[in-house]
């Protein structure tokens, strides 16, 4: 039995979602253009995993084996739902900002993987820890991803701004490579590359 | 006619889901080692795209929209179910994944046994649920949702044949350790979407 702390701490670098399970890159990256929307997105597959890791451990002996996608399907669709109508109440311009990305937490590889993987077996405690461990490896990629994004891409952190921009008569002209969709790809491809040099054990061994 | 044209072009070349909108990445690294099991993941999205994204559609006409419930009964005419929309959708497209898999398995065994793997997987696709998910944010029409499936699951297949051709030819290359696998293939994605952002320009 893996102690609640290790679950916790272990995705973040260890055993990251996205950097080594390779999973929930999908709506991962559209999001993080800039700081606000990534923050908000991480918050909501903290709360959807931790969530559904929760709920499918309480019924996970009640779950007929064959028709358990169908359920864990489910569960997560309804908490994305309460996560979807929150932030259409509550915080109206982010939640158009993040369109379709909301909506797709749904097929969210993590989310399903972690279920699957984990709160299948685990006891409703130690599944919530690892929903909320999974959920934060996951966003500490994103904030990061989100952080230089925002920064390089169009000189502000959190909407302030950071550089003086050059069509303002400051020195910093942005990266609009950055805020495009290739950017994103480098940016996860170096931090995997700087992960996995500052950890050896991650390197995939080379293809026979 | 034309607008079609563009609707397809726009959804398979400028907003390539894989490669614009990040969508279907999971299985777009995952399946994209060998060139065979590419074609044959791409050819099965392109088909269940095809069948949900209208099929959906016909359901956010019909049953969910505001008022869309009218044609039952004029009472029913006030209650707009599209806050159930997600939930629906998921058990729609898990739904015709399923169909699918068991026609072919019946009709078509050949067929079957090269996609047939990949079925369960698609399900889970965010590209197929995106697909679907655009088509109520663009609110497509009947014709035009057809025409988008096709297009967006044609340039998902597209984009995931070319990467895996290109990572077949990766062998051959000195990688630097620790950007092997992955790391590798995130660049590569990122030097393909450069390319596709050359579409961006078409206009028809």
């Amino acid at each position: 039995m893996p102690a609640p702390r290790d679950v916790i701490l272990d995705p973040l670098f260890n055993n990251n979602p996205i950097a080594l399970q390779v999973l929930g890159i999908c709506s991962a990256l559209a999001v993080t253009t800039k700081m606000e929307t990534s923050i908000v997105m991480a918050l909501a597959v903290v709360f959807v995993l931790s969530f559904s890791n929760l709920f499918v451990s309480i019924l996970r002996e009640l779950i007929p084996t064959n028709v358990r996608i169908i359920v864990q399907l489910t569960i997560i669709a309804s908490l994305v739902i309460v996560v979807d109508q929150f932030l259409k109440a509550y915080l109206y311009d982010v939640s158009r900002q993040l369109s379709v990305f909301v909506g797709l937490i749904i097929t969210n590889c993590i989310v399903m993987g972690r279920a699957e993987a984990f709160a299948m077996q685990n006891p409703p405690s130690l599944s919530f820890a690892d929903g909320l461990g999974n959920g934060m490896g996951y966003g500490l990629i994103l904030l990061l991803v989100g952080a230089f994004r925002e920064i390089f891409g169009s000189g502000s952190f959190f909407g302030r701004p950071v550089f003086a921009l050059a069509a303002e008569g400051g020195w910093y002209t942005p990266n609009g490579l950055m805020v495009l969709a290739p950017g994103a790809f480098f940016l996860i491809g170096l931090f995997i590359w700087a992960l996995r040099t500052w950890k050896p054990a991650q390197v995939e061994k080379a293809e026979a | 006619m034309e607008h079609y044209l563009s609707i397809a072009v726009r959804a398979m070349f400028v907003e390539n889901m894989a490669l614009a909108f990040f969508l279907g990445m999971c299985s777009f690294l995952a399946v994209s080692k060998k060139v065979e099991t590419a074609i044959g993941l791409g050819f099965a999205v392109v088909v269940v795209q095809t069948i949900t994204v209208p099929l959906n559609n016909l359901i956010y006409h019909y049953l969910l929209k505001e008022g869309a419930l009218a044609w039952l009964s004029p009472t029913l005419a006030t209650y707009d179910l599209s806050f159930l929309g997600f939930l629906t959708y998921i058990g729609t497209i898990a739904a015709a994944v399923q169909i699918v898999e068991m026609i072919l398995d019946r009709h078509v065994p050949a067929l079957y046994a090269t996609l047939g793997i990949f079925l369960p997987l698609i399900a889970v696709n965010c590209a197929i649920l995106g697909g679907t998910l655009f088509m109520v944010e663009r609110s497509y029409t009947l014709a035009e949702s057809v025409v988008f499936g096709v297009g967006s699951g044609g340039g998902f297949a597209l984009a995931i044949v070319a990467l895996a051709a290109i990572r077949e030819r990766m062998r051959y290359s000195n990688v630097p350790e620790g950007l092997r696998g992955l790391g590798i293939t995130f660049i590569i994605t990122g030097l393909m979407a450069i390319g596709f952002m050359a579409f961006a320009g078409i206009q028809l």
